[in-house]
């Protein structure tokens, strides 16, 4: 995974709140076996829409989208995440997103930044008056800037080193394996095992 | 201390715990299905890794699968490329599998819960969300991403931050003609599509422990409409006896037993938050929005945005009426309806097809509709038959398909046409879920066989 410290791009604002993953990718679109392609997904009943914010040009550069309160509920589909990355995008700015949207996106590399209603609207207005506003998602000060306002944020300590350092989770798990050969030895007997198939 | 179940749970599986550090967590079964795994399986192949625990996994073939014809080779090509990908897979790295055609290919959530899998205690994942189903049998059992996929494949655990806990307390008991999805669609309505976000909800009180086995699933089976990654209910005498004959229980019963007796959550034990509904103030309850929190009784209205003080629910609601094409204020009784489809992880067993046969038996379902009853799994659909379940529903005018995720979500055949409108009794009513432009009206199986043969949304005391 590639490693991120800051990014500075512009935006494009959603003015949506409950943008469930169906909507950011339908699933008629998840049959892939691959992580590339999805960005044709992306949105794709709303992408039909002349009027829809992602087909104006004035935003055709954007790499962080600031959406509406819950963000990425529903289906588990970490093809949105693929979708949204595809697509060229680094981050998302909501106030609330879905518990396992969030641990996708953190997973594979999009970061999400939870910022307060209050600041997710005047970052809309900023946006939408300017949409070559430049704005900087830090994640090494923990913060959010544009136009010389300055927005902190919360992270994890764990989360963010790892972001930062760009490390998978399954590799960090498995220097560990010692403590799951320990634990696995000592699981109930009566614990049920798939296999041999009993009909 | 003093511990919640789900609390109890997670520290029996905690195989390491570091200051500052997630919980290593240990996974008892890993659910499989052929669309959120193939790039967990490359991530394998990749890395040269293999499945820790083939023993400890299973595999189905669901969302993607069409319902008719299941004896022919899959049409849609993209389609049939994931379903070898994940024969080959399964193939591969040793992993059981339920394949197209079998008796126990079906939906993932009711194939784990049939073959005795899934058992109170367990750690339970699957990339899927409704994962949550499994928590019915007091497990803690949560829908994952295809990284978390592949983590698992790998590892059989899981690096998870401590949910904080939720009780929701169902008191009293449900009239007659309510039933637990009409709990869970008033339950949603009440604490929001994010109010359950970063809790583990057990359900409890009266009205719960009243509920059978297949009712629990479809309560817990719903959490995560609310945002609540999992959703569990204690064990007790009602999950013991609905494991006690299936292919994989317990040899050794009573040693598994003495540990399911453990497992509720302590007198003295504090939720991070308790929220209080009475079951007997509960009716049928239908959705008229496009978000599983948009719902309302039957015998209600299509409420007016206007009337909405928060401006984010206001401005929501108004763009789910222009979506579903209501006007405010209409009886939600007057909304007709094109198709109705009874099936799906929520709606899609044994005791839901009973339910709505009941209602259906010896009359006709409107013409001005039509209607799929696609059974949960393969043993599901063979169940109903030797009851003769499907003759009921074949002499109604309905169709009697072949089990698979179908119509819940828009990726098989199975789909609605631009502004086709459903009364479904699956889980999710979001724009398009149904396929493009559809529109979605979540309901009971009850309601769903009420409304297939008055032709509006409808509950069986209407007719």
């Amino acid at each position: 995974m590639e490693k991120f410290i800051k990014h500075i791009g512009s935006a494009v604002p959603l003015r949506r709140s409950n943008v469930d993953t169906d909507q950011i990718i339908p699933a008629v679109y998840l049959k892939r076996v691959t992580r590339s392609g999805f960005e044709d997904g992306l949105f794709a009943a709303w992408r039909s829409d002349p009027e829809f914010v992602l087909n104006n040009s004035a935003y055709s550069d954007a790499t962080i989208l600031v959406a509406g309160v819950d963000f990425g509920t529903g289906s588990s589909r970490e093809h949105a995440v693929w979708a949204l990355q595809n697509y060229g995008f680094k981050v998302v700015i909501s106030s609330r997103f879905a518990d396992i949207f969030r641990g996708n996106s953190l997973k594979g590399g999009l970061i999400t930044v939870i910022l307060d209603q209050s600041e997710v609207e005047a970052m809309w207005l900023a946006i939408e008056a300017d949409p070559t506003t430049q704005i900087s998602v830090d994640l090494e000060r923990r913060s959010v800037s544009y136009n010389g306002t300055d927005l902190e944020f919360t992270i994890d300590d764990y989360t963010r080193w790892r972001l930062m350092e760009g490390l998978d989770d399954i590799g960090l798990t498995i220097k560990n394996s010692d403590s799951i050969d320990i634990f696995e030895k000592s699981r109930p007997h009566y614990k049920p095992l798939t296999l041999p198939i009993r009909a | 201390m003093a511990k919640t179940l789900a609390e109890k749970i997670w520290d029996e599986h905690i195989v390491r715990a570091a200051a500052g550090e997630p919980d290593l967590l240990y996974i008892d079964l890993h659910l499989i299905h052929e669309v959120t795994s193939p790039q967990a399986f490359d991530g394998l192949r990749l890395a040269g890794r293999a499945v820790r625990r083939p023993d400890l996994t299973i595999a189905t073939e669901d969302h993607n699968v069409p319902t008719q014809n299941i004896d022919r080779p899959i049409a849609d090509p993209v389609s049939r490329l994931q379903v070898d990908t994940l024969r080959a897979n399964c193939a591969e790295f040793g992993v059981r599998l339920h394949s197209l055609g079998d008796k126990d290919q079906g939906v993932v959530h009711v194939v784990g819960p049939q073959l005795g899998l899934t058992q109170p205690g367990m750690t339970i994942v699957c990339g899927d969300s409704h994962t949550s189903t499994h928590g019915a049998f007091g497990a803690l059992a949560f829908g994952i991403g295809t990284s978390e996929v592949e983590h698992v494949l790998a590892t059989q655990t899981l690096p998870l931050v401590r949910p904080k806990t939720m009780a929701i307390n169902v008191e009293g008991a449900l009239k007659l003609g309510v039933t637990s999805k009409d709990i869970i669609l008033a339950i949603i309505a009440k604490i929001g599509t994010g109010g359950g976000q970063g809790y583990v909800i057990e359900y409890r009180g009266e009205a719960i422990r009243a509920l059978s086995m297949e009712s629990r699933m479809t309560v817990c089976n719903m959490s995560i409409e609310a945002g609540a990654r999992a959703g569990l209910i204690a064990p007790d005498q009602t999950t013991f006896d609905y494991i006690q004959d299936k292919p994989h229980a317990p040899y050794d019963f009573d040693a598994a037993l003495a540990y399911w007796e453990t497992l509720f959550t302590d007198e003295d034990a504090k939720f991070d938050v308790e929220v209080t509904i009475n079951a007997d103030e509960l009716e049928p309850f239908v959705t008229w929005g496009t978000n599983p929190a948009q719902g309302a009784p039957l015998n209600s209205h299509v409420p007016n945005p206007a009337d909405l003080e928060d401006d984010e629910a206001r401005g929501a609601a108004e763009r789910a009426l222009i979506y579903m094409g209501l006007e405010a204020g209409m009886p939600l009784k007057n909304i007709a309806i094109d198709t109705v489809f009874l099936g799906s992880c929520t709606n899609g067993r044994i005791e839901d097809l009973r339910a709505a046969a009941q209602v259906i038996k010896g009359k006709k379902i409107a013409s001005t509709l039509r209607m799929l009853v696609v059974p949960g799994s393969a043993r599901v659909r063979l169940e109903a038959e030797a009851e003769g379940l499907d003759k009921v529903f074949i002499e109604a005018g309905a169709e009697w398909r072949n089990a698979g995720c179908s119509m819940c979500l828009g990726m098989n055949p199975d789909q609605l046409a631009i502004g086709e409108r459903a009364a479904s009794t699956s889980n999710r009513n979001f724009e398009g879920r149904q396929g493009k432009g559809g529109r979605t009206h979540l309901v009971s199986p009850l309601v769903a066989a009420a409304t297939a043969l008055r032709g509006t949304l409808s509950s069986p005391a209407d007719l």
